[in-house]
């Protein structure tokens, strides 16, 4: 049970505790799936892990597509049914491949974009500092929804007629709508040419509506993860392809309002509710659909986990380097002139888009533990565990480390829980995140008569703080500031990327390069012994 | 993982990625009434009547020139009596009221009804002004319905009425 508590400590109420629960289940479920992609496509490569970005690319495709049956589509009754179906028989090559491509994007859009909703709220990624881009993300469904079945429409074919007298008879149930707007699909004669263009004209408008919302979801990140790699973009287009040439996307027979259009090969991703409506009724449907918008927007509003204290800036401490405003994933912190120090400037966090991860900690030159003041205080750190704390506990563990091969295991409170890890000659330190783990803290073990270090952190494309583990893995390559210097053997370090679930792999692991060390399998020598000068500051 | 395997892997679970999405795109197929049926919609929009009381000379010489209507109506309209039989037997009835705060808009009424193919003598009757008795539009017609055949019941004063479609 305590391993379904993400986030939430026992002396939360139980309201929180079972929402916690339950979304903790759903955590371990998609964390299994994705560590079992993982084994396949690496991280990197996991679309597991990269759903928002593989949504934007299944999105370009539609747009690309979509702008090809524009410039061939005819908004004619006759000539909007038999200009697509064109494109399918005699240019299948060309159009009917681009239509298919258009049909079977828009469905793994879908796809990806609920998987990517149920995703974040099992993460717990839709309150507190996320909360913005979890009340944007929610009206694009709306816009995806509305987009999808308009463009069946457009077709005009059995399907088309089917989906628009649903679709209206749905609406009709809104006081709104009045009843009237099924009227519209009543007789052959009810419809006109100006219908089509009207439609093609909302089809545009709305998808543009989405890409704007889009941009909204994603304002408040850095970084913004805005295409998939290379080999998914090319793996899911050969997929569309394949699809595209096995399964064509065709028109059904032309619609025809005199007869009911029955036995329809149905998009299940798209046009679901129609279905739901006949089982059920118009009312059951609105209630689930506003009942569902209205469950999302209030989601962050509902007991969770109390929001961490945020990251602060000493302003004596900052020379103003702005390393943490480059490393921030959230784009939490800008820069100002520093109010004591002429020409330089200072670090200033934004409460509202702090996520309380302390990157920002161990991206500053000043959280290096080499420092000789007795309360070593940096530039920009994290209350609830501040850098003068970790030296504390890294010295006091030290102190007390016994054994011929001595071990530290740096991890992550968002990953496997390191302290399980803590023997006589193995210390286990937890941080926040691992990007809080200024690489000087790995010098300073090794020269204090440590034989071995393991950073361990999220998964690759998994990090609960989106950046962290990429940051700590560029800062130990020596490839990004603050690095590790190169007096620190590499084969002495072990970074080891492992999810929430698999503590028995991460112990095996250390286990493994324990006895490495011990064998001196590992040949290198320790850093040259250092003992910290202290000075006390009155 | 070996890249080898690693390679069949992802081939298989894009495979499977591809067969998910290829299947339910078009898959299982929809039947929204069963093949022997037929469906009857009933709809229309109609204004409903409203008394009208012609204005005597007197009140009219008290009004200004540009506003001698010789009618004064009433805005709001009246409510509308709708009953629709299936072979002598009452299939659906209603009031529809007008629409608009001011009870002036038109009154809709939109309804499907699934029913056997077959023969069918279908009678409706209207009443748009709930002031008279009785019903002042009627129509009646034997009708031979065929599968997945939608007919429409509507009315518009300018075919004369209630009409078939």
């Amino acid at each position: 049970m305590a391993k379904w508590l993400t986030g939430a400590s026992v002396t939360e109420p139980p309201d929180v505790i079972l929402l916690s629960s339950l979304r903790g289940n759903a955590q371990t479920l998609f964390e299994r799936i994705e560590n079992f992609f993982d084994a396949f496509f690496g991280g990197t490569d996991n679309p597991l892990r990269h759903l928002g970005a593989l949504g934007l690319y299944f999105l370009w495709i539609l747009v690309a597509t979509g702008l090809y049956l524009y410039t061939v589509l005819d908004t004619g009754i006759e000539g909007v049914y038999n200009s697509i179906g064109y494109l399918s028989r005699e240019q299948w090559y060309l159009g009917g491949i681009l239509r298919s491509l258009h049909r079977y994007a828009s469905d793994a859009f879908v796809l990806v974009m609920m998987l990517h909703l149920v995703r974040e709220w099992a993460y717990g990624r839709y309150y507190g500092f996320r909360l913005y881009s979890w009340v944007t993300g929610v009206p694009l469904i709306w816009l995806a929804y509305v987009s999808g079945i308009g463009g069946y429409w457009i077709v005009w074919d059995r399907m088309a007629q089917f989906s628009a007298i649903a679709t209206t008879e749905l609406l009709d149930w809104l006081p709104f709508f009045n009843g009237a707007t099924a009227r519209n699909f009543l007789a052959p004669d009810t419809i006109n040419d100006r219908f089509f263009t009207v439609l093609v004209f909302i089809h545009l408008i709305v998808p543009l509506l989405l890409l704007l919302g889009l941009w909204a979801h994603v304002n408040r990140i850095s970084r913004v993860d805005f295409l998939p790699s290379r080999r998914v973009m090319l793996a899911t287009l050969i997929s569309f392809l394949a699809l595209a040439l096995i399964r064509p996307a065709l028109s059904e027979a032309p619609a025809n309002l005199a007869l009911v259009a029955t036995d329809l090969p149905l998009d299940w991703f798209i046009l679901f509710i129609h279905p739901l409506a006949d089982i059920t009724s118009p009312a059951a449907v609105w209630t689930l659909v506003f009942g569902a918008t209205i469950l999302l927007f209030a989601l962050p509003f509902l007991p969770h986990p109390k929001a961490q204290p945020i990251a602060v800036v000493d302003a004596a401490n900052c020379n103003g380097c702005s390393r943490c405003h480059a490393d921030c994933p959230y784009e939490a912190i800008t820069m100002t002139i520093h109010p004591d120090k002429p020409g330089h400037k200072i670090a200033v966090v934004d409460p509202d888009l702090c996520a309380s991860c302390g990157i920002c900690a161990g991206a500053c030159p000043s959280s290096t533990p080499f420092r000789s003041q007795e309360k070593l205080v940096t530039g920009i750190d994290m209350p609830q565990q501040p850098v003068d704390v970790m030296r504390q506990q890294l010295e006091a563990q030290l102190a007390k480390l016994g054994g011929a091969t001595k071990l530290v295991v740096f991890g992550c409170d968002q990953g496997v829980d390191v302290r399980g890890l803590a023997a006589a000659d193995t210390a286990a330190i937890s941080l926040i995140c691992t990007g809080m783990l200024p690489p000087s803290f790995i010098e300073y073990a090794l020269r204090s008569g440590v034989d071995g270090i393991v950073v361990t952190g999220c998964r690759e494309g998994g990090c609960d703080f989106r950046l962290g583990m990429e940051w700590t893995q560029e800062r130990l390559a020596h490839q990004r500031e603050p690095h590790l210097r190169n007096l620190v053997p590499q084969d002495r370090l072990r970074l080891v990327y492992a999810s929430r679930s698999e503590g028995e792999q991460l112990a095996a692991m250390v286990k493994e390069f324990k006895t490495q060390l011990a064998t001196r399998l590992v040949t290198s020598n320790r850093p040259p012994a250092y003992s910290r000068r202290k000075i006390h500051h009155g | 993982m070996a890249k080898p395997a690693a390679i069949v892997g992802q081939i298989i679970l894009y495979s499977a990625f591809a067969a998910f999405i290829g299947y339910f795109a078009t898959a299982p197929t929809y039947k929204q009434i069963p093949d022997d049926v037929a469906l009857i919609k009933l709809s229309m929009s109609h204004l409903g009547g409203r008394e009208c009381r012609k204005r005597t000379a007197e009140e009219l010489a008290k009004l200004p020139p540009n506003m001698r209507a010789p009618l004064e109506c009433p805005r709001g309209r009246s409510d509308i009596k709708l009953v629709l039989e299936l072979d002598g037997k009452p299939m659906f009835e209603t009031v529809m009221h007008p629409t608009g705060l001011s009870k002036d808009g038109v009154s809709t009424v939109y309804k499907r009804f699934e029913v056997k193919a077959g023969d069918y003598q279908i009678s409706v009757k209207m009443n748009d002004n709930l002031v008279n008795p009785g019903f002042n539009y009627v129509k009646e017609a034997q009708v031979t319905l065929k599968p997945a055949q939608v007919l429409v019941i509507d009315f518009n004063p300018d075919k004369g009425g209630l009409f078939f479609q």
